[in-house]
Order: structure tokens, then C-alpha cells, then sequence
């Protein structure tokens, strides 16, 4: 279970999260929308430890991400992470970019950690490109690939980060469909998208950002049918 | 072309200069990488600010001409610090530290060129800052910074003629000692070029190969 109390968070002068309190149980798919700026990814990394915050807790099963005793290393193997750039290692075959954290992370054997990577990228439909470079593949191929190794390190918990924004339209499907698999197989996760559809589609909660705050959360149908917050209601009508 | 009286005994006069500034500069190269890498990870660690008297400390090697770099240390050591160390030993010392305060440059250019957002993914599959160094920053800025590298080594060879100074009989000088005794400088120093030359080609062409096996990844 992930929970967020009352997170604060600011670069410089600027807030950027202003106080957000949500709770991810497991198995549990929430998606979160919302404007420019409104905060989205700096919550993101705020959860695995990427980004440090200034009042407010996140615990992730019982341990308090930002407590100075936490051992970050160890509570990444369990929160995947993929960003809206793929992020591929450019200089390791698709395969070794699967391996190489099962490996030296979990202090793998290779052959444990090739069966792993090699079942996770079959699964995102990439087992014909174990030996390639990732600079050989498409986005929506490397995008799906950054999957594959988020998933080879068995995490509890996924989170997303506009992962087909950077993708060409005719590439974004193919991503999609990875994450609606994900999520019918139970993967507990935290989505980041612009993809409204795809949102209403996978979705056990939406939560609506605005300017740093959780303006509204509910259920797809309520969010996207019948929105009760101005600022959704507003940014609902502009990305249709 | 030429009518020389160079005997075998000269030629290996030469070789024996050679084998010497072969090995000032491989003794030089290595210590100074393996201390360039490390200046170099220092500084982008620390910052610009943190890392301020380093970066003027390697700065000074950077901007004294060789020559009175190698005068003033052979000086210091013997004189202020009444240490008996051979020239040998003091110049592979001050050539060491020359490369390194380039090779600190190089390295830091290499590790700045690795995307944060590489660094990022690598950090968040729970690698930790050793694990991200190790496999991801320091074989990517190897791509980077390997002919800067190569350049710098191939300028450190033909640097090291002159350790002469602190009196060691490297190539440039074991010619020049030749040249007074035989009066042939033409030949003599087209020899010496033609041993500096089987020298660096190697170098030169491993460097080459190397940009392209990874241009081809
Ligand atoms: N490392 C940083 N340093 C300074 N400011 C930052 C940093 N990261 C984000 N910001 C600022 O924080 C605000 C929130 O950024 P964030 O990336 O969380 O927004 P977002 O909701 O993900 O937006 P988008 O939909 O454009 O991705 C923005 O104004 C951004 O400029
Ligand atoms: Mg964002």
C-alpha cells in the first residue's frame, strides 16, 4: 500500500505540491491527470525517493520513503518506474538492459536474470529483439522495452509517467495495450497520462491535479461524467 | 639517399631512447588516467564551488609550460625537500600530474555528457551511485571522452622529450646526442621522427577502431 500524507514540496520559491493526501492499495490502478505543471511527475518521484520532500510522509508498505534510515536502494527494487523519455542504456544490447539491475541489484546469476528479462520483454511483445541495440528500436519498441526492465526486477508497484507522450500517434497503441494488460493482471499502479480514453478505460480512481493540489478524485465514470470541481470540469472540456 | 656512418651500436642507442619515453609515457598515461578519473568524478560530484581549489590546483599544471614544471619540481625535490629521487623518477611524477589535471577536464566532460535522465532510470531500478558509475556514467562518458583521451596520450608522448631537463635520456635527446657526435641532423632526426611515428600509430588506430565498434551499437 502506498500512502501519501499531506506532501509538500517546493523548488525554490515555487510550491509545486501543496499539501497532497492519497492512499494506492494494492492492486489498485489510479490514474492522474491534470494541466502543465500541476505537479504530476514531481509526485511521481517523489514516491520512489527520486526527489526529497519538505513536510509530509510517503510510506510504501510500512516504510517511510524519506526517513533518513530508509535504505532507498532497497525500496526502489519494489516501485518500477518508467519516465515519458524511454531512457534506454545505449551502450547495452536489449537483453543486458533487462538483466543488468536483476543482476547487480538482486545479485542475480546471468542465467536467472537472462530467463526473467527474456519472459518480461516476450510479454511486451519484444523476444525477437534480445540481442539488438536499443538505438535499433522505435520509441514505442524502447518505450516498451523501459517497461520490461522496470518489470524484470519483480516490483510491487508501478508507476508511469506520461509514457506515450514523447511516442509518434501511431506507436502509442502498442504501449497502451502493455499497460491494460499490466493492469488486468493486477499490477498495482499509479499512472500519469493525457490519454483521457485510456484513463476512463484502466482506471480504479482518477485523480484530478491543479496547481499543486488534488482537486478532485473519484471514480472514472464520476470524473470524467460528472465532474464536481470547476478546474476539472474546465480542463475536461479543453483536452476534448 | 643518405651516406650515414650510423652503426648497429647507434641504432640501439635510439631504441634504448625510445624504450624510455615508451615507458615515461605509459607510466605517466595510466597513473595520470587513473588520478584524472578520479579528479574528474570529484568535481562533478562536488560542484564547481566545493570542488574550486582542485579545479585551480590542476589548473596550475594546465597553464605552466612543461619545461618549468620539470625544472621546479627536480628543484624542489632535491633542494627543498632534500629527497635523492632520480630524474626518472621525477618526471614520470610531473607528467603524471599533467595528465591528470587534463584528463580531469576530459572525464568531467565525459560524465556531464551522460543524461541526468539516463542517471535517473538507473538510480530508480535501485542501482545505487557506485552501481550507476560503474555500469551506466562511466562507460557512456568513456564514448564520449576516448579521442580527447587518445589526444591527450599521443600530446603526452611527444611532451615527454622533455624530460631531458631533469636529465633523462628519452628519443629526442638520445638523437640530439647522436646528431653532435655524427653531424648528420637530416637523417637522424627522420629516424627519430619515424620512431615517434611506429609509436603513436598504434594508439592512433586502436582509438580509431574502437569509435567505430561503438558508432556501430
Ligand atoms: N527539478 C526541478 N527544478 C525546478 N523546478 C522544477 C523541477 N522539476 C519540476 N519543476 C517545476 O515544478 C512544476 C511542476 O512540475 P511537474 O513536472 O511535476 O509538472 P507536471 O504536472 O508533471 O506537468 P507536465 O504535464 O507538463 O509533465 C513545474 O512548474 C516545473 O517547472
Ligand atoms: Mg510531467
Amino acid at each position: 500500500m502506498i500512502e501519501i500524507q499531506n506532501v509538500r514540496k517546493s523548488f525554490g520559491q515555487l510550491e509545486v505540491l501543496k499539501g497532497i493526501d492519497l492512499n494506492v492499495a494494492k492492486g489498485e490502478v489510479v490514474t492522474v491527470i491534470g494541466g502543465s505543471g500541476s505537479g504530476k511527475s514531481t509526485l511521481l518521484t517523489c514516491i520512489n525517493g527520486l526527489e526529497p520532500i519538505d513536510s509530509g510522509k510517503i510510506i510504501v508498505d510500512g516504510t517511510e520513503v524519506h526517513a533518513k534510515s530508509t535504505d532507498l536502494n532497497k525500496l526502489r527494487q519494489k516501485i518500477g518506474i518508467v519516465f515519458q523519455q524511454w531512457n534506454a542504456f545505449p551502450h547495452l544490447t536489449v537483453l543486458e538492459n533487462v538483466t543488468l539491475a536483476p543482476r547487480k541489484v538482486l545479485g542475480m546469476s546471468k542465467a536467472d536474470a537472462e530467463a526473467i528479462a527474456e519472459k518480461q520483454l516476450k510479454h511486451v511483445g519484444l523476444g525477437d529483439k534480445l540481442s539488438t541495440h536499443p538505438t535499433r528500436l522505435s520509441g514505442g519498441q524502447q518505450q516498451r522495452m523501459a517497461i520490461a526492465r522496470a518489470l524484470a526486477m519483480s516490483p510491487d508497484y508501478m508507476l508511469f509517467d506520461e509514457v506515450t507522450s514523447a511516442l509518434d500517434p501511431q506507436l502509442v497503441g502498442e504501449v497502451l495495450e502493455t499497460l491494460k494488460m499490466l493492469a488486468e493482471e493486477g499490477m498495482t499502479m499509479i499512472l500519469v497520462t493525457h490519454e483521457m480514453s485510456f484513463a476512463r478505460d484502466v482506471s480504479d480512481r482518477v485523480a484530478f491535479f491543479h496547481q499543486g493540489i488534488m482537486a478532485e478524485i473519484g471514480a472514472p465514470e464520476q470524473i470524467f461524467g460528472d465532474p464536481q470541481h470547476e478546474e476539472t470540469q474546465k480542463f475536461l472540456a479543453s483536452v476534448r | 639517399m643518405f651516406d650515414t656512418t650510423l652503426s648497429l651500436t647507434d641504432v640501439i642507442f635510439l631504441a634504448k631512447g625510445a624504450g624510455i619515453t615508451i615507458l615515461v609515457t605509459a607510466i605517466s598515461v595510466v597513473i595520470g588516467t587513473v588520478l584524472g578519473i578520479l579528479f574528474g568524478i570529484i568535481r562533478v560530484q562536488l560542484g564547481a564551488v566545493l570542488a574550486a581549489p582542485l579545479t585551480f590546483f590542476l589548473d596550475i599544471f594546465r597553464s605552466v609550460p612543461l619545461l618549468i614544471q620539470l625544472v621546479l619540481a627536480n628543484a624542489f625535490m632535491g633542494m627543498v625537500l632534500q629527497l635523492q629521487l632520480s630524474g626518472f623518477f621525477v618526471a614520470c611524477m610531473v607528467l603524471s600530474l599533467y595528465t591528470a589535471a587534463y584528463c580531469a577536464e576530459i572525464v568531467r566532460g565525459g560524465i556531464d555528457a551522460v543524461p541526468k535522465t539516463t542517471r535517473r532510470a538507473a538510480r530508480s531500478l535501485g542501482m545505487s551511485w557506485g552501481q550507476d558509475m560503474r555500469h551506466i556514467v562511466l562507460p557512456l562518458a568513456t564514448r564520449v571522452a576516448l579521442p580527447s583521451w587518445i589526444g591527450l596520450a599521443l600530446g603526452v608522448m611527444k611532451d615527454s622529450a622533455l624530460v631531458y631537463v631533469v636529465q633523462v635520456t628519452e628519443l629526442l635527446k638520445s638523437t640530439q646526442i647522436l646528431i653532435t657526435r655524427l653531424q648528420e641532423p637530416l637523417f637522424l632526426l627522420l629516424i627519430c621522427g619515424a620512431f615517434y611515428f611506429i609509436i603513436s600509430f598504434p594508439l592512433a588506430r586502436f582509438g580509431g577502431y574502437l569509435e567505430k565498434r561503438w558508432s556501430n551499437d
